[in-house]
């Protein structure tokens, strides 16, 4: 299978949902929408915009509302997926449940709490739709079980019972089970959520490494902009009443896709960073003299308290960054005079001094 | 590792439910020798005691096997349904199978004069407990029918739980009116019945109860990998490939089957469905079905002999109602049980 073969492919999709009769469509006018085998697609979208719908309904768990879901079928038994020729596409409404659960695996933002659960036996139970009928477990189960645990990174956690682990291992573990499943997709509806920021990395970065290794195609859902624009092949964009917007990252920070879509008063999307602003930019001016990480970070500080900053515009306020004897020191140059901090915390409380007077 | 360690109760447990079952063979208010008991059991001889001979195969026999089904039956049933709503109080008279079968029965004795006293029925010995154990099974059918059709319209489990307590109630209300219209003398019969029996029952009635509850607990066993799917919620047993309505199904079926013809033949039986699964659980240190349901049947089956042994406490002549022993001991027993080996988490099902 060539990276990038289509693994599963929706026509025409219109999600939504069928309370008792009724027919109240969440999303609809979708493009045609590709998981690719060897991809990462971060599915992006405010709160409330569809993305666990859509999800949703691409893995089955909930019918569409119109259009089609085609998966690959998996025809190969453990580990065995990724070699051999392209995939060939069925509609999932002929796929029996099983063979849906060859084709995907979820991980879910439903809390898995207890019942006496160990770690092991919840990764095994992934092996759900290729075991046996009383779900006994062979040597093809136990080997992609380990592999899945090898994969994810969970060898110390095996005997742990599941209400003992913190959100960041139990998300690793709900991940090993979907990959114990061996399928060719693999979704996430916002795994990062809940995580700190190290655990959010570490996990997109697993979650990049298995495209590549394992050439599975991966749909996630996500809020994290910033990582998505790292890790991401491909962002699709839902917007609440609007169009997905689909194509590689880079390419749409460029178009100004998500300057538009997450337009607001008080947030600004900055093109040159990739990462939203809190506040927008006041009328304040101050110049910055100095580079790398520590003017990186003054900066920050600077906008954060409304400061329009630059290294070479006209103001009357200049922030100089120098070192004296081995400590970092701020120097604050006004046209009263040049004052010397040790952290950015006192520049900004003499900064907000000389607002005041 | 995991094999060795689950060997150790399991032997221990497969001794004591020896024990328990020679125990409550042994005790009632005749006095009969253990060895005995064994040559009338192993080798019926017509030199036998004739008294005791009957006291053992058509009393204290039919018995303890009662309470092998029963235990079995009602601790399998508080599994599946503790497993299906993922809910540590779940027991096997959530549904309201239990309520439907006191229904048919308070139908039975508290329709009116024209019906003979529980005693007058026990007297006339098979065709009135018939009577009873038919209204039961019609009543708890009924119910679970109710149930299905619901069930079928359902997505969610958790909506089913809260329709189960809902028809529970309106059969218990229903009850209550029947006795308050009814005389008290009605009344206690009623009540009596409410207060269980693991007598009573023998010679076709066994054979029914017997082949029912094996057939739900072959059933049981069988469900054990869909409910270990069950464990991680609806949506990931969905995505695992389980037809979670079918699977509901079969697991609320197998639940009506047990509970139902236990209560029907035996009257209501608390605690046992509610609290073994907790100890099996705690016991195996396991959740994989197809070893809980077999520790169910083990831990239940032991349970009940027990307390059918405490209820006729040795050297007095009356006999306690199992329904009060089964709570009064089973309760403090699972209180130890569990506040001293605190790391099972029977709350974190969500």
């Amino acid at each position: 299978m060539n990276a990038g073969s289509p693994l599963l492919y929706a026509k025409g999709l219109q999600t939504g949902y069928h309370p008792s009769g009724k027919k109240i469509v969440v999303t609809s006018g979708l493009p045609d929408l590709v998981i690719g085998s060897g991809r990462l697609i971060c599915l992006l979208g405010a709160n409330g915009s569809g993305k666990s719908t859509l999800l949703r309904t691409l893995a089955g768990l909930q019918s569409a509302l119109g259009g089609t879901v085609e998966v690959g079928r998996a025809t190969a038994v453990g580990g065995e997926m990724g070699r051999g020729g392209a995939m060939e596409l069925a509609d999932c409404r002929h796929l029996s449940p099983a063979e849906m659960a060859r084709s995907i695996s979820l991980v879910l933002t439903d809390r898995v709490g207890g019942a006496n659960l160990n770690v092991y036996s919840l990764v095994a139970l992934g092996r759900y739709p290729w075991s046996g009928w009383l779900g006994r477990l062979d040597q093809t189960d136990r080997a992609a079980i380990e592999r899945a645990i090898v994969a994810a990174g969970i060898q110390d956690l095996r005997h742990r019972k599941i209400h003992t682990l913190s959100d960041g291992e139990s998300q690793k573990v709900m991940l090993a089970r979907a990959l114990a499943q061996d399928t060719p997709v693999l979704m996430l509806d916002e795994p990062t959520a809940h995580l700190d920021l190290p655990s959010r990395i570490r996990l997109m970065r697993l979650l990049h490494h298995l495209t590549r290794e394992m050439n599975k195609g991966i749909l996630l859902s996500t809020h994290e902009l910033d990582l998505a624009l790292q890790v991401a092949d491909e962002v699709w964009l839902l917007q609440t009443a609007g169009p997905l917007h689909k194509g590689a990252p880079e390419d749409m920070v460029l178009e100004g896709v998500f300057e538009a879509a997450f337009a607001g008063e008080d947030v600004v999307f900055d093109r040159t960073t990739g990462v939203f602003r809190i506040s927008p930019e006041g009328e304040r001016r101050i110049r910055l003299a100095g580079e790398g990480t520590i003017a990186f970070w003054t900066r920050r500080a600077l906008q954060r308290e409304g400061y329009v900053v630059g290294a070479d515009m006209r103001a009357d306020q200049l922030v100089r960054i120098t070192e004296e004897m081995g400590a970092t020191r701020w120097i604050l140059e006004t046209p009263d005079g040049s004052r010397s901090f040790g952290s950015i915390a006192d520049l900004l409380r003499a900064l907000a001094g000389v607002r005041k007077d | 590792m995991n094999g060795q360690l689950r060997k150790l109760p399991l032997t221990g447990l497969l001794l004591l439910l020896v024990l328990a079952f020679l125990l409550d063979i042994s005790a009632g208010a005749v006095r009969i020798p253990l060895h005995d008991i064994f040559r009338i059991l192993l080798a019926p001889s017509p030199g036998d005691d004739a008294s005791w001979s009957f006291i053992i195969e058509k009393i204290r026999l039919p018995k303890a096997i009662t309470a092998v089904l029963a235990g079995c039956g009602l601790s399998v049933g508080g599994l599946q349904m503790q497993t299906l709503f993922r809910n540590p109080l779940a027991d096997p008279g959530v549904l309201g199978i239990t309520a439907g079968a006191s229904l048919g029965v308070a139908a039975v004795l508290l329709s009116g004069g024209s019906m003979a006293t529980i005693y007058a029925i026990k007297e006339l010995s098979s065709p009135g407990s018939w009577l009873i154990a038919g209204a039961a099974c019609v009543g708890a059918g009924g119910v679970m029918l109710l149930v299905l059709v619901l069930s079928g319209r359902l997505r969610d489990n958790v909506l089913m739980l809260i329709i189960g307590l809902m028809i529970g109630s309106i059969t218990l209300a229903l009850i209550s009116i029947w006795q308050y219209f009814s005389n008290p003398e009605e009344v206690k019969d009623f009540l009596l019945w409410t207060f269980g029996s693991l007598g009573g029952v023998t010679g076709r009635q066994l054979l029914i109860l017997g082949v029912t509850v094996l057939t739900g607990l072959v059933a049981a066993f069988l469900s054990s990998k869909m409910l270990d799917a069950l464990l991680l919620g609806e949506n990931y047993a969905r995505s695992m490939g389980l037809t979670v309505r079918r699977a509901r199904t079969i697991i609320v079926c197998t639940t009506s089957l047990l509970a139902g013809s236990i209560t029907a033949f035996c009257g209501p039986i608390g605690f046992i469905g509610i609290a073994v699964p907790h100890l099996a659980r705690l016991f195996f240190n396991t959740s994989s079905h197809r070893v809980l349901v077999p520790a169910c049947c083990l831990i239940g089956t032991i349970l009940l002999l027990l307390c059918d042994c405490i209820s006729q406490w040795p050297g007095t002549q009356s006999v306690l109602p199992i329904n009060i022993i089964t709570s009064l001991v089973g309760a403090p027993l699972v209180i130890l049980l569990l506040v001293r080996k605190r790391d099972l988490n029977v709350n974190a099902y969500r």
